[in-house]
């Protein structure tokens, strides 16, 4: 038998009926493919031109993710560090937007934009008790009080580096990026520590 | 467990931090003058106080940035973290 290498699967390829089974307490979903770009800029004063490109403001406080909609459609810019940040957009946009990013911070003078798309793959989270699944292996205060909506953070889950946004604080609704190789790893992780909340009366 | 307080991350599990040795050894102006003494003196010796001391630190599972910290090797305390190219800070 030849091995398949034409059709493109994603990392938690056929997790998706063992998500389900969480429900209705914690809904978890895989969202595959998105387009992931991380940006070094190494002058400040082109924030505004990769703005203009993105059509959102990158974000200046640390840890934290600014979403909004522009020319390339719906965006996330979560900030990685002092000059690093990690552009999410809808699947298949990865070449438009490296060339279109590349140009605004002024060629490779200005900065790096590298395409990690393959990188990651991206868990979205919510559900009522999706805090309580978090805290079983993540030290973050997810507290709406201490990690509002728009809060990003990079930290470790169940050992695992993940980039967690908090999309919206209150329903609780994250959005987890954790590398390809560990998704599988992670995805059991998720399942077995929601276990408890399965069939709970919401 | 010790929390670590990352000058843009804040305060994190120090498991997500790894540790990088004395800060401050500045490499030497110019290299090819020194004797093999002093290149050993650089490259292997460090100061190991009783109490405050500078250390160079990464937040390797969070922002992934250097930074130094002043810590008390008696308690392990840590008395000021401060970002890299920045001055010491007086502790007591």
């Amino acid at each position: 038998m030849t091995a398949d290498i034409t059709t493109r699967r994603t990392p938690l390829d056929g997790w998706t009926s063992r998500f389900a089974e969480l429900a209705p307490a914690v809904r978890l979903t895989e969202r595959p493919f998105r387009s992931q770009l991380t940006l070094r800029l190494r002058d400040a004063g082109r924030a505004a031109a990769v703005s203009r490109v993105l059509g959102v403001d990158l974000p200046e406080t640390p840890c934290t993710f600014n979403r909004g909609a522009g020319p390339h459609g719906p965006v996330e810019v979560a900030w990685l560090g002092p000059d690093e940040y990690l552009v999410l957009a809808q699947p298949g946009l990865q070449r438009t937007l490296e060339s279109a990013l590349r140009e605004a911070i002024g060629g490779t003078q200005g900065g790096a934009v590298v395409d990690v798309s393959a990188q990651r793959t991206t868990l979205a989270l919510s559900g009522p008790r999706a805090r309580d699944l978090l805290a079983h292996g993540c030290a973050i205060d997810l507290h709406p009080s201490v990690s509002p909506t728009g809060t990003c953070v990079q930290t470790l889950l169940a050992q695992t580096g993940i980039i967690l946004l908090v999309r919206d604080a209150d329903p609780a609704e994250f959005l987890l990026l954790v590398r390809a190789s560990f998704a599988r790893y992670l995805a059991a992780w998720l399942v077995d520590a929601g276990a408890e909340y399965r069939e709970e009366p919401v | 467990m010790q929390l670590i307080p990352c000058p843009w991350c804040g305060p994190r599990e120090e498991v997500e931090f790894h540790y990088g040795g004395q800060a401050h050894v500045d490499y030497p102006a110019e290299p090819a003058a020194l004797s093999d003494e002093e290149w050993a003196k650089f490259v292997f010796f460090r100061d190991n106080p009783r109490g405050p001391f500078a250390e160079r630190w990464s937040h390797a599972a969070g922002c992934r940035r250097w930074f130094n910290a002043v810590r008390d090797t008696r308690s392990y305390e840590l008395l000021a973290v401060y970002r890299p190219g920045q001055e010491r800070p007086v502790t007591t």
